[in-house]
């Protein structure tokens, strides 16, 4: 075992510590801190698969973190209210199941990548951040101008939705779903970075015109991986909506985009666990500093100040030592 | 016709400088086709619109009888034209054998397969393991590119276009920066290369060039101006006057 795969497997397992020992010593506000965690880091795993994997500077991704939370907020309110989404010229309902809801914020947050990253793609480096974070502004002030979901307001949704056999709405139940598809999502991107095509897309981040010399375009190898990505981070928006019981146009915000580029930048560009280990900071930190006031993302940014500038392989490359994957 | 890559008078204009004017070439099978010139005389930019990194004006570009003139380059690189660059391009954090197997790869057009490792695939890898060993990197197939040395990374750049297994070679000056010995391992390399399929040539070095050519084209100011068996282009008289002087 190498040594950053030790390090992987420490972090997952003190993820999944925590919240048992606050079972153990009845503290479910811990569990729903941990619970935040694994659903923030499964959005920075949606995201690692277009920045670490493909190299693209994504400041847009929570179009798809917002898509996949009003998927759910959409689905759970019309079955809260009985009334359908649509009867013509087919029945849609409402549902407050959570694998449908699941599908319903994969497929939407794919076919929304797709749309975004066919446009972004034609551009490269600060042009493509620059489309992408338009990309996100546009749908914030679409969600914040379109009443019937709230708007401004956002949209509250009374129970959590259901996974057959479970009960949502016990802490540590709900933690069990967000660990589960975590882990499933980490192996789907283990297995990806090392597939022909997770090795293409590399191999396109480090030299475009090699990889395209070789007979394969680019362009389709980092738009799949920008839907890829995009549909997880969708993922990751609807378990986040129904562990609030909110949706709000703010999950669409860029500064959420940032935060979820932080998490990876925190944990280590390029590393499989980043995303674990810098959404685990960041909720750590937003709880202790949380508490001396409004302005604790001064701390946050001096820390990020420090990682950049000194510790560029993040908490991982810190814990593991330098170097990519090793084959 | 035993033609793999054929142009018919290509031109490329970039505003009022006339970088390739009315180019006809053919590569055929079995030959090493060197192209020389001086510096600025168009190679480049006759290697673009063969490769399908540039579109010409006018004029065509054909694989084996198939007109190619508006594909791009992975279209072309798919037809089997494998490229290799003056300035190595690899992917430099990855493992010589990860950036053979790309060129495996991509000439079996596997790229878009998510799930199983690229490793396993049997079939790509001895492609690609079976390319290392031919340029000699057997030994460093485990090395990431950025460690080796610049003669290594130009012999991988020629493993990477091999593991394509291609119909044709276009080879942007592969002795570029090699030593005395690195140009004679090259040029035995590439010797016994032109049998698995024709190699367009293009170098500075004219002892590897004038060792290896069956024929060679000489491109002045986006023209060419002789096309020959090496003793005929060393007896051309304006050849001579344009390019190669008094010492050749």
């Amino acid at each position: 075992m190498s040594r950053e795969a030790f390090v992987n497997a420490a972090i997952l397992l003190a993820l999944l510590a925590v919240p048992l020992w606050a079972l153990a010593n009845d503290e479910p506000f811990t569990i729903t801190l941990a619970t935040r965690a694994a659903i923030l880091a499964l959005a920075g795993v949606g995201l690692n698969v277009a920045l670490g994997l493909g190299g693209l500077v994504s400041l847009g991704h929570a179009v798809f973190f917002g898509i996949g939370g009003y998927a759910m907020g959409v689905l759970a309110s019309h079955a809260q209210s009985y009334d359908p989404i649509m009867e013509a010229p087919f029945l849609i309902e409402g549902t407050k199941s959570m694998p449908i809801i699941w599908i319903a914020a994969l497929v939407t947050s794919a076919i929304a990548a797709l749309g975004i990253g066919a446009l972004s793609l034609r551009t490269s480096g600060v042009y493509f951040i620059m489309i992408t974070l338009a990309f996100g502004q546009m749908a914030y002030y679409f969600a914040i101008g379109w009443p019937a979901y709230g708007g401004e307001d956002g949209l509250s949704i009374y129970v959590r939705n259901g996974f057959p056999g479970l009960n949502t709405l016990d802490p540590i139940q709900f933690f069990a779903i967000a660990y589960t598809l975590l882990l499933l999502a980490l192996l789907l991107v283990w297995r990806l970075s090392k597939s022909p095509f997770g090795l293409a897309l590399n191999a396109a981040r480090q030299s475009a015109a090699r990889v395209e010399t070789a007979g394969i375009r680019p362009y389709t190898l980092r738009l799949t991986a920008f839907v890829i990505s995009g549909a997880l981070t969708g993922l990751a928006g609807a378990l986040f909506a129904d562990l609030n019981r909110f949706v709000s146009p703010s999950m669409l915000s860029w500064q959420t985009s940032g935060e979820i580029m932080v998490f990876i930048i925190l944990g280590g560009v390029g590393r499989l666990c980043a995303p674990v280990a810098g959404a685990g900071m960041f909720v750590l930190l937003e709880h202790w500093l949380g508490g001396t006031g409004e302005f604790w993302h001064i701390w946050l940014g001096a820390i990020l100040l420090f990682v950049v500038l000194f510790a560029r392989g993040g908490l991982i490359g810190a814990l593991a030592g330098r170097g990519r994957t090793d084959g | 016709m035993d033609s793999v890559l054929q142009a018919r008078t290509l031109s490329k204009s970039f505003g009022a400088l006339r970088a390739c004017d009315g180019v006809d070439l053919d590569l055929r099978t079995g030959e090493i086709h060197a192209l020389i010139g001086p510096n600025g005389a168009g190679k480049s930019t006759l290697i673009k619109l063969l490769a399908g990194s540039l579109t010409p004006d006018t004029g065509s570009v054909h694989i084996d009888g198939t007109d190619v003139t508006r594909e791009g380059v992975a279209a072309r690189a798919r037809r089997g034209i494998a490229r290799t660059f003056q300035v190595s391009a690899l992917a430099m954090e990855d493992t010589v054998l990860q950036n053979a197997l790309l060129g495996a790869i991509g000439a079996r057009r596997s790229a878009f397969r998510f799930l199983r490792p690229a490793l396993r695939d049997e079939q790509a890898r001895m492609t690609a393991e079976a390319a290392l060993a031919r340029v000699g990197l057997s030994d460093a197939a485990r090395t990431p590119v950025a460690q080796l040395s610049h003669g290594q990374r130009r012999q991988l750049e020629v493993a990477v276009a091999l593991a394509q297994s291609p119909r044709a070679f276009v080879m942007d000056e592969p002795m570029a920066g090699l030593g005395e010995t690195g140009s004679a391992e090259m040029t035995a390399l590439l010797d016994g290369l032109r049998h698995e399929a024709p190699i367009l040539l293009v170098e500075h070095d004219m002892r590897a060039v004038f060792a290896l050519a069956d024929r060679i084209s000489v491109l002045v100011a986006g023209a060419v101006i002789a096309s020959g068996t090496p003793t005929e282009i060393r007896a051309d008289e304006a050849v001579r006057r344009a390019y190669l002087g008094e010492e050749a």
